[in-house]
């Protein structure tokens, strides 16, 4: 009972870092309608940065994560603006390659600038470790702020795009991009504004994912990055509250799965849940049914 | 005599790849002095081979059917497995020591066991749509690479043993999970590569200018149209998705059987993205495209060896800078404006 509860806790850690990694992917579908696939090494690079600053500049924790974020931010912008917004009328498709074609980019550059090989990441959290039923079940302080980092900044996401105006601006452009254009919304500015919002997360996620499993490498953030998306399309993408339950689902049956039916199989485990929810609802949990139109 | 349009396209694909192939020969053979094969390009020629028909195959899923697939690793991870088995368990069996004979067997084997695969995962996949229908293709690609690395098969003398997480399986070890198949005869060669290509090139465009290719490319355009003209949707769109499959099988138990070792982790997500580049780069639902952008960004890191570190930095940069340049509305208005003679319908019928 205890081991299994030590699965959970660690179950909703992981899936609260898939959380934050898929709400970028979610908001940047939502309103630009394509995969980010580079998104994923947006948290490598916020990651790197954010050891950079620990380890050679000096820098308390808390102003590292701050830097990563302010860098992740600069760069998710300017990855917009350079190879996306030009794409902006093109297929799907070419915009998918593109994407490709720049996570390729920053995996590379990360390994011309920082090496191929592992780095062993600082953890960033000063909490002590939380102990329950006389030590039995242990709850470490990355746990515990990650857990926390995640309900914030679902709150204050939600908050965001249900109160602010630029985050009604953000829903109008995805509901109907022409429609908002003529009332007066900058389109281009919003999609910019959801890119660094959700690079801004990237190295959040980033900070916390490796303060957790500490092997910082230049392909660190592709499979998060996969997972993430898995669980944003698991949840029914373009959804904050459907990113949120997505992540802490497919992190717990992910540990779940490796604890208890096979540690090789645990990754295979968490796509065939997909498959089964998406053939039983095909736009994911809480995705919004589209009805076609003859 | 009078030839149709696409007889003509059909016949400078074939062409195309013929006159390749015998340069390839030439230059490998030493003939002509002075024209030559570098070794490293030399080892690159099944690779090109089995990226030509793999690129070929997922053009058939992604571009005439027009589902995007992201799994198609996956496929070619079935095939070289159970090429590599059946490779070993011919020469245990049969005493089958003949090797271009081997290779046949072992590429039908693939693409049966790919065929199989492909029947299993389109039942389930091909109910989904657009970019559920992408994410799908992924999530089985990772499964099949996942169970790949579970499985053993050993081979006492004749008899063949399967072991799902159980390495310890009587005689010898063919495949051994996560270390991959391991002593591999490699039996693969340009040729047969070649020969695959042709193979590949007659079944896909074969299937396209027939009535089922017609149908599939019906419901690539309208999914509901077709439906109320009676094509049958499920079917065809199968057809096309199982087609691909096997090719991809057959591709990758040449794949297989040119190196020593292969791991699962060959066939991961990356190489199924490598594969799309190569269909995207080439064109959409463009044959010819596909065989010219897989030779030419297979052998691209190979000739980008000048940079040494910067190679892969330059092969992003031109995949982005060549996206940017076929499909950004600046470029592409400007290239027309100093080619105006390009006629407007070529356009209309991009744009579509």
């Amino acid at each position: 009972m205890i081991s299994f509860l030590s699965h959970l806790v660690n179950g909703i850690s992981l899936g609260s870092v898939y959380a934050i990694i898929a709400l970028g992917y979610s908001m940047v579908y939502g309103i630009a309608k394509m995969l980010n696939f580079a998104h994923g090494d947006v948290i490598m690079v916020g990651a790197y940065i954010s050891f950079c600053a620990t380890q050679y500049w000096g820098m308390s924790p808390l102003m590292s994560v701050l830097v990563a974020m302010l860098v992740c931010t600069v760069l998710g912008v300017i990855i917009e603006r350079l190879a996306y917004k030009p794409l902006r009328q093109a297929s799907s498709l070419a915009v998918l390659i593109t994407a490709i074609g720049m996570s390729y980019f920053l995996q590379n550059s990360a390994q011309l600038i920082w090496g191929a090989n592992t780095k062993s990441f600082p953890s960033v959290v000063e909490i002590p470790t939380l102990s329950l039923f006389e030590g039995q079940l242990l709850i470490s302080g990355e746990t515990i702020l990650t857990v926390l980092a995640n309900i914030v900044i679902m709150i204050a996401l939600t908050l965001f795009t249900g109160k602010t105006k630029m985050g009604r601006a953000m829903r109008a452009v995805s509901e109907d991009k022409g429609a908002a254009e003529l009332m007066g919304i900058n389109v281009n500015g919003t999609i910019s504004l959801t890119f660094a919002i959700g690079s801004a997360l990237a190295a959040v996620a980033g900070v916390l994912l490796c303060s957790a499993y500490p092997a910082l490498m230049p392909t660190t953030g592709s499979m998060p990055g996969i997972k993430a998306f898995t669980a944003a399309v698991f949840g029914g993408i373009g959804s904050i509250p459907g990113a949120l339950i997505g992540g802490l689902l497919l992190g717990i049956i992910e540990i779940l799965g490796k604890a208890y039916v096979s540690t090789e199989l645990g990754d295979a485990f968490v796509f065939a849940v997909l498959i089964v929810v998406l053939l039983v609802k095909p736009t994911g949990l809480l995705g919004k049914k589209v009805h076609e139109k003859v | 005599m009078k030839m149709s349009k696409k007889f003509r396209s059909n016949l400078l694909t074939y062409g195309l790849v013929i006159v390749a192939f015998i340069l390839c020969q030439l230059a490998v053979e030493k003939v002509i002095p002075g024209f030559k094969m570098s070794r490293s390009l030399k080892g690159q020629l099944v690779p090109i081979c089995v990226y030509i028909v793999m690129a070929v195959s997922l053009n058939l899923t992604v571009g005439i059917s027009g589902e995007l697939s992201l799994g198609h690793a996956g496929f070619m991870s079935v095939g070289a497995f159970s090429g590599i088995v059946m490779s070993a368990w011919l020469v245990n069996a049969f005493q089958l020591e003949n090797e271009t004979i081997r290779l046949i067997l072992a590429m039908v084997t693939g693409g049966v066991f790919a065929g199989v695969a492909g029947v299993l995962i389109g039942i389930p996949v091909l109910r989904l749509r657009g970019d559920y229908l992408a994410i799908v293709t992924l999530a089985f690609g990772e499964i099949i690479r996942n169970v790949m690395n579970c499985l053993y098969f050993s081979l006492d003398g004749p008899t063949l043993h399967v072991g799902f997480n159980n390495p310890n399986l009587p005689g010898k070890l063919v495949v051994n999970g996560p270390t991959g198949a391991t002593g591999v005869d490699t039996i693969s060669t340009f040729v047969m590569g070649f020969v695959l290509i042709l193979f590949t090139l007659f079944v896909v465009l074969n299937l396209i200018n027939s009535r089922s290719g017609r149908a599939i490319m019906a419901i690539r355009d309208n999914r509901i149209a077709a439906e109320s003209m009676g094509i049958n949707v499920t079917k065809y769109k199968m057809m096309a998705f199982v087609t691909s499959a096997v090719l991809a099988g057959m591709a990758g138990a040449l794949y297989g059987l040119n190196y020593s070792t292969v791991t699962a982790t060959k066939f991961r997500f990356d190489t199924s993205i490598l594969v799309l580049v190569f269909v995207v780069l080439g064109g959409i639902g463009n044959i010819r495209g596909s065989i010219i952008a897989a030779t030419v960004l297979t052998i691209l890191p190979e000739v980008l060896r000048a940079f040494s570190d910067y190679r892969m930095l330059v092969y992003a940069i031109v995949l982005i800078v060549v996206m940017l340049a076929t499909n950004s509305p600046l470029l592409t208005g400007l290239v027309e404006r100093i080619r105006p003679k390009k006629k407007t319908a070529a356009k209309e019928g991009e744009a579509q």
